[in-house]
């Protein structure tokens, strides 16, 4: 049975609980039993080996393991006192409260201004699209390098603006929650910077969650941190007490280096 | 090496060079303290050269363990207790290096003193030449065996160290009053007495980051009050 | 040995073994040149040899001449309207039900053992000879339906022959289209049919014309099934309704080179190039429509 780790919220409501919460792909148990609170306004780093679930876990919370048949989910997540697999849920909806942006920037075939409204129109929301679109722009640093070319294909932009687009893209649709799988990963150390200052602005709007498998990373950025490992919650704290005193003999074995 | 020390092999290499400096220091800060301390109870004016040239040797040794320690902050990212035991060391090695010095006025105030007259003995003198050298190799065992309970040991240790010093005031100002020949040497032992009481509060804030290496915790300044050992 | 690598300074000259390598790979890289060559060779004697028999009987009148018993008088008007016709009307009907099937079993459908069995059976298909979809359109439109041998009832039976190879040629194009694409739609919160319609179509478009335009390309060179059907050998018309009677291209070509007299060989000849040249313009449609949709990325 898995240890709940009971974190001092400092305050903050809690934005994302997740209870007991178990994915099974086939046989395999991926995800094992984990419970942990995001407070508001803060940002939660997963991190954890290869394997480890921790992407897993992050797709529970906005059920994109629904769009894989051999996923199975048991437990509760719990969002404004609501639990997201309640059968009356309609997953479409949850997604466009609780975003997300993945590992490789993956910008659509089309212009940076469609790119950017895809969301408000796919959810018909009723909104001036070029003031949404210059807001979520501007939130996600990307504007002053592309007000001038907004109907240029999306392609036409470096890796690093391209994630910045998917960020946009993600906050058009005003979430209140931004899951991001390994954000920068794919980029060079100046864009993964730019990346990180974003999140660091982000937070004051927005609840982030983030995985990384650079720990570095996530102890630059993150408020809390949980450790994952085989689909166990570990440990999860403050980022400060993760990375200098942890409690748990495999979270300073992971964090030292001595294994993963 | 176990399987998992060969990772992060260079690292580990660098560690272990950083703790052998340190071990160094400390062994030679011992003698230092070994030497000089004696040479003061049997007006024995030949130790300065020795502890002085010995001195040098730990003042480059500071020198050597600041740079590792920059080194493997800089291009390691330690992390947990790694990071804590580079920032221990770090701030050990300062403590080292002014126990050298004050070991280094021990043995010259020895030295002057064989030009004065000497003074009656003073039970209070060797009690705390013996203390403070306890506390000293005291310090250094629970660095080297990790043991937050004797380091605590060696915190509660330091008030006696403090009252024998002002005791040794109250009676050597009653020797100085006493014969004014004496004053020469009272006023040596006054400073060496000055010098033990200072290494004896480095020993203590050696032991006061051993604790911090081994639990995560400072308990320096009161953080904690220090009670009863484990 | 003074063979062994990196003793011997560079540009030192080669060794016995770098020359036998040297050797087979110009010997390789000869043969495979040679291949393309036979295969480019072939093409080549048939289109000289058409053209030699053909170009010359190529003129407007061979256009817009109905087939006669006379060979001065003969064209392809009939057949050449024919062929159109049933291009036409199968791209219709096979089209839209080919790429709804296609999107049905690569989004919609479950992955288990009824859709395996399907998508199998789609392959199977594909391959069944010609001419038993000839017997399948006797049976089913022409005598089922009550449709008679009519131009309708070609155009069905050519729709159920073509439509496997559209279907898999779709379901490629649409499974091509990446993953983190469709991630990131339903991740804004799209339903499933916003991401097809918004997001995979689009894309898959080029893969599915290109794959369309090869099938009806096929369709159109059909012979077998449409003599099942009721494509006559010898027709004064063009076909006005759907239910009127037919010839085709291929059918005409064939009626003409089994007639004994050598001039119905030369018409035959130009009747190839007219099918040729048809062949030709639908493969240029399909390029131009393909980048066009590509362009737009």
């Amino acid at each position: 049975m898995a240890t709940t780790y009971d974190i001092d919220l400092g305050g903050r409501d809690p934005a994302l609980e997740a209870v007991d919460l178990s994915v099974y792909y086939g046989e395999t148990h991926a995800v094992q039993n984990v419970s942990l609170t995001v407070p508001q306004n803060q940002v939660v780093a997963l991190i954890g080996p290869s394997g480890c679930g921790k992407s897993t876990l992050l797709r529970c919370f906005n059920r994109m393991n629904d769009l894989i048949s051999s996923a199975r989910v048991d437990g509760r997540v719990d969002f404004h006192g609501q639990n997201l697999y309640a059968p009356e849920i309609d997953p479409v909806e949850v997604r466009r409260r609780i975003g997300m942006v993945f590992q490789k920037p993956n910008p659509f075939p089309k212009s940076i201004f469609d790119n950017v409204a895809f969301g408000p129109r796919v959810n018909g929301m009723k909104v001036d699209l070029d003031a949404l679109v210059e807001e979520s722009l501007r939130s996600a640093a990307l504007w002053d390098e592309v007000s001038d070319r907004l109907n240029d294909s999306a392609y036409a932009l470096s890796g690093g603006q391209q994630q910045r687009l998917c960020i946009a893209r993600t906050l058009a649709v005003r979430p209140e929650i931004v899951l991001m799988d390994e954000p920068a990963s794919a980029l060079d150390p100046i864009a993964t910077q730019r990346i990180e200052e974003l999140i660091y602005e982000l937070k004051k709007d927005y609840t982030i969650v983030i995985v990384t498998h650079n720990m570095q990373q996530a102890a630059r950025i993150s408020d809390y941190t949980a450790f994952l490992y085989m689909g166990q919650l570990i440990e999860y704290g403050p980022t400060e007490t993760i990375f200098t005193n942890p409690r748990e003999e495999r979270t300073e074995a992971y964090v030292t280096g001595r294994f993963g | 090496m176990t399987d998992e020390q060969k990772r992060r092999r260079r690292f580990h290499e660098e560690l272990d060079a950083l703790q052998e400096c340190l071990l160094e220091m400390a062994g030679i800060v011992e003698q230092l303290i070994h030497r000089a301390t004696p040479a003061v109870l049997e007006r024995d004016g030949s130790a300065a050269d020795e502890v002085m040239d010995r001195d040098d040797r730990v003042d480059e040794l500071e020198v050597e363990v600041d740079e590792r320690v920059i080194e493997l902050l800089a291009l390691q990212q330690p992390m947990a207790s790694d990071l804590r035991q580079i920032v221990t060391t770090n701030k050990i090695s300062n403590d080292l290096e002014r126990m050298g010095d004050h070991a280094v006025n021990i043995s010259k105030a020895a030295r002057r003193m064989t030009d004065t007259q000497p003074l009656p003995e003073i039970r209070e003198l060797a009690e705390m030449a013996e203390i403070t050298q306890g506390m000293v190799s005291d310090a250094l065992a629970s660095y080297v065996s990790r043991s937050a309970g004797t380091a605590r040991l060696v915190c509660l240790t330091d008030d006696k160290v403090d009252d024998l010093r002002r005791s040794m005031f109250r009676i050597l100002v009653t020797h100085m009053l006493e014969d004014p020949k004496r004053i020469g040497g009272a006023l040596e032992l006054l400073l060496v007495s000055q010098n033990l009481e200072r290494i004896a509060d480095l020993a203590t804030n050696i032991s006061e980051d051993v604790v911090f290496l081994v639990e995560g915790r400072t308990i320096k300044h009161g953080a904690e009050l220090p009670d009863a050992p484990e | 040995m003074s063979d062994v690598t990196g003793t011997r300074p560079l540009g030192s000259g080669e060794s016995a073994f770098d020359r036998r390598r040297r050797r087979i790979g110009t010997l390789f890289a000869w043969m495979c040149g040679l291949a393309t060559l036979v295969g480019v060779f072939a093409l080549g004697i048939l289109l000289v040899d058409v053209l030699m028999d053909g170009l010359g009987r190529l003129d407007v009148a061979f256009l817009t001449s109905f087939a006669s018993r006379f060979p001065e008088r003969a064209g392809v008007k009939a057949a050449l309207a024919g062929s159109v016709w049933i291009l036409g009307l199968t791209a219709l009907i096979s089209f839209p039900i080919s790429v709804a099937a296609a999107i049905y079993l690569e989004e919609y459908a479950a992955r288990n053992w009824v859709t395996k069995t399907i998508q199998t059976n789609i392959a199977n298909l594909a391959g069944v000879p010609s001419i038993v979809y000839g017997i399948l359109g006797l049976a089913l439109f022409v005598r089922g339906l009550g449709l008679q041998r009519s131009i309708i009832s070609g155009a069905l039976t050519l729709s159920l022959l073509i439509m496997p190879l559209i279907i898999m040629a779709s379901q490629e194009a649409i499974r091509a289209v990446p993953r983190t694409i469709r991630e990131a739609a339903y991740g804004l919160g799209a339903t499933r049919w916003q991401v097809t319609a918004t997001q995979v179509l689009p894309m898959a478009l080029p893969g599915i014309l290109t794959g369309t335009i090869l099938a009806l390309s096929r369709a159109v060179g059909e012979t077998a099934p449409l003599i099942m059907v009721g494509a006559v050998g010898f027709v004064a018309f063009t076909p006005k309704g759907l239910t009127d009677q037919f010839t085709v291209l291929p059918l005409q070509i064939y009626n003409w080179v089994s007639r004994p007299q050598d001039e119905f060989r030369d018409l035959a000849a130009a009747g190839i190039i007219v099918l040729l040249v048809l062949l030709l313009t639908m493969n240029a449609v399909a390029i131009i429509l393909r980048n066009r949709a590509q362009v737009r990325r």
